[in-house]
């Protein structure tokens, strides 16, 4: 959606002056076009062009970070309205609330106490929303002070009223805050005070028409957006335009991040409702709820969403030692499909009977389309077992094999010179296999 | 500043599928379960149709499962008599009744025959009111005898058969052909053979109002990504015109997520943060079907009734218009 080499040529000095390094400024125009040169190589260029070409070259949908330290917030920066498009770059922070008259510091221990590891994986909370409801000017100020003082997640810091803000902001300037909202009427004083911090500002609208309008005059860029609407269904139809609006007509009020706020007041049901908004589109969402049920579940779908469908999954091809491992100890083997790989070896940890873990190279593909593919078979696994490490690593020549594969048992035998043993099928059967067959 | 709301112009929708018959039409269910229908992408009405709202199916089975503890409180006193079995997934909101004949599978020390399979499909249906799925063994030969069977034995009363798969659908299709039910097209997680299979299915003379396509859910966690994609290109295919790609998608989101080590490990198996494990399966299953109501699922074969509860709570406020 960039612009053609001949509408840039039209906006360049055209005095050939080669100063860029390409003979002429048509050479140069097809190299910006094709994304091989950038305008800063050109001495010449009017401001005017140089506003009309960057803004025709920008993303479609701003970049906005929010945070500091290790802790900054990619936010935006989406290019697609389907992840098999392309995929979908940076994944949903997800926010808890807390409000400035409850316990600050209690509420933030726990939000940084939240922690999640599953498949290889490790999920935490991105931010903490410190809520303005006592209405209090001072009671907000000090309760954002200790949020800050507790937790170096980014911090989403929610009161509409300007003065508050102001005196909020100022005791975490540093920490580059999401100061929310600017409206129709604090919009002015919130630009400013966001300004002040160079901190990401939320415009929040009562439609879709206000929040452009508010977006389009807030005379500020680094914005993102809330539609104001809290229904679910209304919420993604919502969220769908301002992307959709964004990425087909290049709408610049739109162009920014979103955030969503929950409205369910069942935990589960606001988990539900938060798993919408990150399906469809926002990049924040903000929950209350700190049950574990429905925070892991939703680290896990916002991880599976943002898996870049362009490339295989995969981990590192080796031999990996689950436990005390000894030279008695049995070996599996499994692909390296970190699906498959993650799901078998947590099933070897669970029982408890120390092991070797092969992760063969399949260039991450799963167990039967890796065996379909000719990349898990006897011919392959034969001769690297046989020349492999494991050797020296362990006093036996016993090899598990996933179930579904078992034809290839006999090539490896025949190959690798090691008995083949057949394991279950399904990474679920390993416990009781490991009862049963291996004394586990 | 107004803006101009962007909609999508489709030319295409996706097929309506109505499951079972009325005493009017011929079987013996209460009512009749439409499928499919939408000619927007999910949930946004404000740019098309959604005449039917997604429909719960409550999966049972001809032997006891081995489903273990989390489900023995709710099945416990019934998964030993199917017909008992399937008036308590009434009982819990079914819309749709999934009836699975492991029992059959001729791997198992005494399996089912196909007259053993008939006749618990007849008892089934003279004993509840809700519209029926009925899914074979899975050995490709048995499902065969075993289908057949309980197509006749169903004759009029528009069950839904499966699964019928790339390389063995011709019989399961002549036993819907026969009884005049719907099929149940199974394709592995691939949207080409999704499209080839509706086509074979197709050209066998089944009318494209009695195909369900069944493209394999990943659940939650392991692999969901590649099913939400596969139904979002299929959904998108059917609206932009293509027939092939149209049929009402059913979603696993019981069995696989009860797959997942996550749904079932309890606590002391439990991985870092996981917690207890009833709010977990439960909540594993419910994420896993609401991830695919987003993708486009028209019908969700379902486990846990507490994750029914949550699932059709979540569709009623999907449901809200948002016209604009």
């Amino acid at each position: 959606m960039g612009l053609t080499g001949l509408a840039i040529f039209k906006l360049l000095p055209k005095t050939n002056c080669k100063e860029c390094g390409v003979p002429t400024c048509m050479a140069f125009a097809m190299a910006l076009a094709s994304g091989k040169a950038t305008l800063d190589q050109c001495p010449y260029v009017s401001d005017e062009a140089k506003e009309s070409l960057e803004s025709a070259t920008a993303p479609p949908i701003k970049l906005i970070k929010a945070g500091a330290g290790d802790n900054v917030l990619a936010l935006g920066d989406e290019q697609v309205m389907f992840r098999h498009d392309k995929t979908f770059f940076h994944p949903t922070g997800i926010f808890i609330e807390v409000a400035d008259n409850a316990d600050v510091a209690a509420k933030v221990d726990e939000i940084n106490g939240l922690s999640f590891e599953r498949v290889g994986q490790k999920y935490v909370v991105d931010g903490v929303a410190i809520v303005n409801a006592s209405g209090n000017a001072d009671t907000f100020k000090d309760a954002v002070a200790a949020a800050a003082g507790k937790t170096d997640k980014v911090l989403l810091l929610v009161s509409e009223d300007a003065a508050a803000m102001e005196a909020a902001a100022a005791v975490v300037a540093d920490k580059k805050p999401i100061l929310y909202a600017a409206n129709a009427d604090n919009y002015e004083k919130m630009a400013e005070i966001a300004k002040k911090i160079s901190a990401p500002l939320v415009v929040k609208g009562k439609s879709l028409d206000d929040t452009a309008d508010l977006a389009g005059k807030v005379g500020y860029k680094d914005l993102i957006l809330d539609s104001g609407a809290r229904e679910t269904s209304k919420v993604i139809a919502d969220m769908t335009q301002i992307r959709r609006q964004a990425i087909k007509k290049r709408f610049r009020p739109f162009g920014y991040p979103t955030i969503a706020f929950t409205s369910e007041e069942d935990p589960y049901l606001e988990a539900l409702q938060a798993q919408a908004y990150i399906a469809k589109y926002a990049s924040i969402v903000v929950l209350k709820t700190t049950e574990l049920a429905c925070l892991l579940t939703l680290f896990s779908w916002r991880s599976n969403l943002y898996t870049d469908p362009q490339k295989p999954i995969a981990v590192q091809p080796g031999i990996y030692a689950i436990g005390e491992v000894t030279p008695d100890s049995p070996v599996y083997i499994t692909t390296n499909f970190s699906l498959t790989f993650y799901t078998v070896q947590t099933e070897v940890e669970s029982t408890r009977l120390p092991s070797y873990l092969i992760a063969f190279e399949t260039e991450g593909l799963s167990v039967l389309t890796a065996w379909a593919g000719g990349k898990f078979i006897g011919e392959a696994i034969g001769p690297w077992l046989k020349d492999s490490e494991i050797n020296d690593k362990v006093n036996h020549k016993k090899l598990i094999i996933p179930g579904g594969v078992a034809a290839i048992k006999g090539k490896i035998e025949e190959i690798a010179g090691w008995e083949v043993i057949v394991g279950p099928r399904e990474a679920n059967g390993i416990s009781s296999f490991a009862k049963l067959k291996l004394g586990a | 500043m107004p803006v101009q709301i962007l909609k999508e112009k489709f030319t295409g929708s996706v097929q309506e599928v109505v499951l079972g018959a009325t005493k009017e039409e011929g079987g013996t269910r209460a009512y009749t379960v439409k499928l499919g229908g939408s000619s927007t992408l999910p949930f946004l009405q404000y740019e098309g149709s959604i005449p039917n709202r997604p429909a719960i199916a409550f999966e049972i089975m001809d032997i006891k499962p081995e489903w273990g503890a989390p489900f023995e409180p709710y099945y416990g006193d019934v998964w030993n008599d199917p017909v008992a079995w399937a008036k308590k997934a009434e009982e819990l909101g079914a819309d749709v009744l999934y009836l699975k004949l492991a029992g059959a599978d001729p791997e198992l020390e005494n399996p089912k025959s196909a007259d053993d399979c008939a006749k618990t499909v007849k008892v089934i249906l003279e004993n509840t009111t809700a519209p029926l799925m009925v899914e074979g063994p899975g050995h490709p030969e048995k499902n065969n005898e075993v289908l057949q069977a309980v197509g006749e034995a169903a004759a009029g009363e528009n069950i839904a058969l499966g699964l019928a798969e790339k390389d063995n659908y011709r019989s399961i299709a002549a036993a819907a052909m026969m009884g005049k039910h719907c099929i149940i097209g199974r394709s592995p997680v691939d949207i080409n053979i999704l499209k080839q299979l509706n086509i074979m299915i197709t050209e066998m003379g089944i009318a494209p109002n009695k195909i369900i396509n069944d493209p394999m859910s990943s659940g939650l966690g392991y692999g969901i990504e590649y099913s939400y994609s596969i139904m979002e290109r299929a959904r998108w295919g059917a609206l932009i015109g293509d027939k092939m790609m149209a049929f009402p998608v059913i979603c696993l989101a019981g069995p696989e997520a009860w797959r997942a080590k996550e749904s079932y490990a309890p606590l002391e198996e439990a991985g870092p943060g996981w917690g207890e494990q009833k709010p977990r399966g439960i909540m594993w299953e419910a994420m896993t079907a609401a991830a695919l109501l987003q993708a486009g699922g028209d019908i969700f074969l379902m486990r846990h009734p507490e994750s029914v509860k949550l699932l059709k709570k979540h569709i009623d406020d999907l449901m809200k218009p948002n016209d604009y």
